[in-house]
């Protein structure tokens, strides 16, 4: 495979001004705080340039490289101003990279926001041609793609009245149609598709999907929706305060970030952490993934069970009930389960561990996320601590010889698969 | 090891692109659009709509013919002077609204500029076309009325689109300047306003340039504008006033310059645009 995008330490430099708040200098500061720094030089010549100090540099993106091959669906994650957007627009050509270089193989068209440069006076019809001018496409392309664009964005009654009339739904659809029939041999995707309705959402990702598989065709996509990202990205990169944290297989780099930069997110520990985690009864110590031998994994087959493992201390001696459980989500933050012993004695200070099979053939494929707890309850149900996605780890499918599949090879639903008893009777 | 120069676009600090004219000749149909979408969307819940192109500019030389031909009683040469002052009103208003939509034109697509990449060069340019229709308008105004007047051109009236690109290339030039300072210094929108009002009065546009003392007709030719002007009734007045060679070759020296450097500093400061607007 080729690279077509190749981004050698790129860095990007703001500069912000604190003296004032606003983002566009006025020529009237420029020249009264150049005649103030005359006046002043003049009077302490030895002391340092008064306006170092009102203006800090700030690194956007800091040394970033990498390469991306030619079919990539690349997604870009982080927490907000990790410097997405920024080196978005880097790729996009709309600023410039303050050092290091970058090689593009092919044209490139960005989605940064969805519907610039549609002009609410003007009709659907008007602003299909006209976006489409802004993002490059010539006018005969437009025509050509026409109907196509208008069939996709499902607004075809209301191609002649202003946009400025149109739902925010409709809008977004608009203008996503007009940006997916670019047909650029890159595209780059921000964060958009929160808009409009979950099914066209579908539709979105469908087709952008279908651009990178069928056509061979490069996504950089942002996205704060890891579910979005594990569905469509086969790669990703993971940025952190302008840095680049780490880049591989989706779900590496996915779980990566749930667990905050925890060197391996089947297991972790609050000393080597630095973390206190709890309140003046209880404190959560470490907690695992780990499979039949008792190792951590990240990664189970979904016909192997894996164990969760959390040690806790408990502080102080009392008539407390402790109830340690574990909450499971899905990796689209929705909750697919929370557990706990069926029989607790009640515990003395001391070192405690807890461990709890999650059979197989029971959680579908995916990415879960753990989250650890202990609670109690006396005058209502009081938290000692909730660590929300302390682990995490990837159920694997490996299509052939899954009993809950038989020959079928398509997507199957749903948090859990579980292996049911069955019956089958003849009745007639 | 792959060769660098099979990478078809290379992003880099301080990168003049090789292609930028090619770039801006990939996106000519973007001139087009631009221009087409503001002439479409001006008119646009109006009650007499395109008629504000005429109305305009009319009313402008009614004022401007009663008050420097009838109550000053300016000389205007054989000219009736609705035509005198229309003649000059045509490149004028031009100018005047040319350089006013084009200063403007960046900060009113900071939007689209900080989120789209494309030529920036593109959108001052189409404010600047999106005037010339108007011109264009205009000029028919000033038919009609040399009709009415029965006044008839001579061949002189042929160099006139040389006279328009003179006026085009100022337009351009000062526009070019004041949309990529206004990007990082707003005062320049309300420099505009101001520079539009005080030129309609130092160039030579209710009265003839004739009238300039002599001594210092070369200093006002200073004013690009005065060129242009003068050219225009040259071409369309053909009037036996000897044509004054010396300021309208400052004048066009001014425009020159105006858009050469122009476009320098557009260039040198459009990479920071999405950065400052």
């Amino acid at each position: 495979m080729s690279t077509v995008i190749k981004v050698e330490s790129v860095s990007k430099k703001y500069v912000i001004s604190h003296q004032t708040a606003r983002r566009y200098v006025a020529l009237r500061d420029v020249i009264t705080n150049g005649a103030q720094n005359i006046g002043r030089r003049l009077l302490h010549p030895f002391t340092k340039h008064p306006n170092a100090d009102t203006r800090e540099e700030f690194w956007a993106l800091s040394d970033v490289s990498f390469e991306i091959n030619q079919g990539d669906r690349v997604g870009i994650i982080g927490r907000n101003g990790a410097g997405k957007s920024t080196l978005l627009k880097i790729l996009s050509r709309i600023t410039e990279p303050t050092k290091g270089r970058i090689g593009i193989r092919g044209r490139v068209a960005s989605l940064l926001e969805v519907g610039t440069g549609f002009h609410p006076e003007l009709t659907g019809r008007e602003n299909v041609y006209l976006n489409g001018a802004i993002m490059g496409m010539a006018k005969s392309e437009i025509k050509k793609k026409f109907d196509e664009i208008v069939a996709f964005s499902e607004v075809e009654k209301f191609l002649d009245t202003p946009v400025k009339r149109y739902s925010s739904g409709m809008y977004v659809r608009l203008a996503f149609a007009v940006a997916a029939h670019l047909d650029p041999e890159i595209l780059v995707v921000d964060e958009v598709l929160a808009v409009g309705d979950a099914q066209f959402q579908k539709k979105c990702l469908g087709k952008m999907e279908d651009v990178s598989t069928k056509e061979g065709r490069t996504l950089l996509f942002v996205s704060h929706n890891m579910a979005t990202i594990t569905s469509l990205c086969n790669k990703c990169l993971l940025l952190d305060a302008g840095q680049l944290v780490k880049q591989g297989r989706t779900t590496d780099i996915v779980l990566m970030y749930y667990s905050q930069g925890n060197a391996s997110p089947a297991s972790f520990d609050s000393a080597v952490m630095g973390k206190l985690i709890g309140d003046q009864h209880a404190s959560l110590l470490s907690g695992a993934i780990i499979d039949k031998n008792s190792r951590p994994c990240s990664e189970v087959d979904i016909r192997e069970p894996i164990k969760i493992t959390m040690k806790f201390k408990i502080h102080k001696p009392g008539n407390y009930n402790y109830i340690p459980n574990y909450h499971i989500f899905s990796s689209d933050g929705a909750y697919a389960f929370v557990s706990s012993p069926q029989a607790i004695d009640i515990m003395h200070p001391g070192i405690y561990e807890t461990e709890c099979m999650i059979p197989d053939n029971f959680l579908n494929e995916g990415t879960y996320f753990v989250g650890l707890a202990l609670s109690s309850f006396e005058s209502g149900v009081k938290v000692h601590f909730f660590e929300r996605n302390a682990l995490s780890f990837n159920v694997k499918d490996p299509i052939e010889n899954v009993p809950t599949r038989r020959e079928y090879t398509g997507p199957m639903p749903g948090v859990v698969r579980p292996l049911l008893d069955w019956t089958i009777r003849r009745v007639s | 090891m792959k060769n660098q120069t099979e990478y078809s676009l290379i992003i880099e600090a301080g990168r003049t692109e090789k292609n930028y004219w090619k770039d801006l000749w990939r996106y000519r149909e973007l001139f087009y659009f631009l221009a087409w979408r503001d002439i479409l969307v001006r008119y646009k819940q109006t009650a007499v709509g395109i008629a504000w192109a005429l109305i305009r500019p009319v009313l402008t030389m009614i004022v401007f013919t009663i008050v420097f031909g009838k109550l000053a009683k300016l000389p205007s040469g054989n000219a009736p002077y609705p035509i005198f002052v229309f003649a000059a009103l045509l490149p004028w208003q031009f100018f005047a609204n040319a350089f006013s939509e084009s200063s403007n034109s960046l900060i009113g697509h900071a939007n689209m500029i900080s989120k789209i990449y494309f030529p920036r060069l593109v959108v001052p340019t189409s404010a600047v076309i999106v005037s010339f229709v108007d011109f264009l308008i205009s000029g028919a105004i000033l038919a009609a009325l040399m009709l009415l007047y029965g006044f008839a051109p001579s061949v002189r009236i042929l160099t006139l689109p040389l006279f328009i690109l003179m006026a085009f290339g100022a337009a351009m030039g000062a526009g070019l300047w004041i949309a990529a300072l206004n990007v990082k210094y707003r005062d320049f929108r309300y420099v505009v306003p101001f520079i539009v009002q005080f030129g309609l009065y130092i160039s030579p546009v209710g009265f003839s340039s004739s009238i300039v003392p002599e001594r210092w007709r070369l200093v006002y030719s200073l004013n690009p504008l005065v060129g242009v002007i003068d050219g225009f009734r040259w071409a369309i007045l053909s009037d036996n006033t000897p044509f004054y060679w010396k300021g309208f070759a400052l004048s066009g020296v001014i425009v020159a310059l105006l858009i050469y450097t122009g476009i320098f500093y557009f260039r040198s400061t459009e990479k920071t645009f999405a950065d400052v607007i």
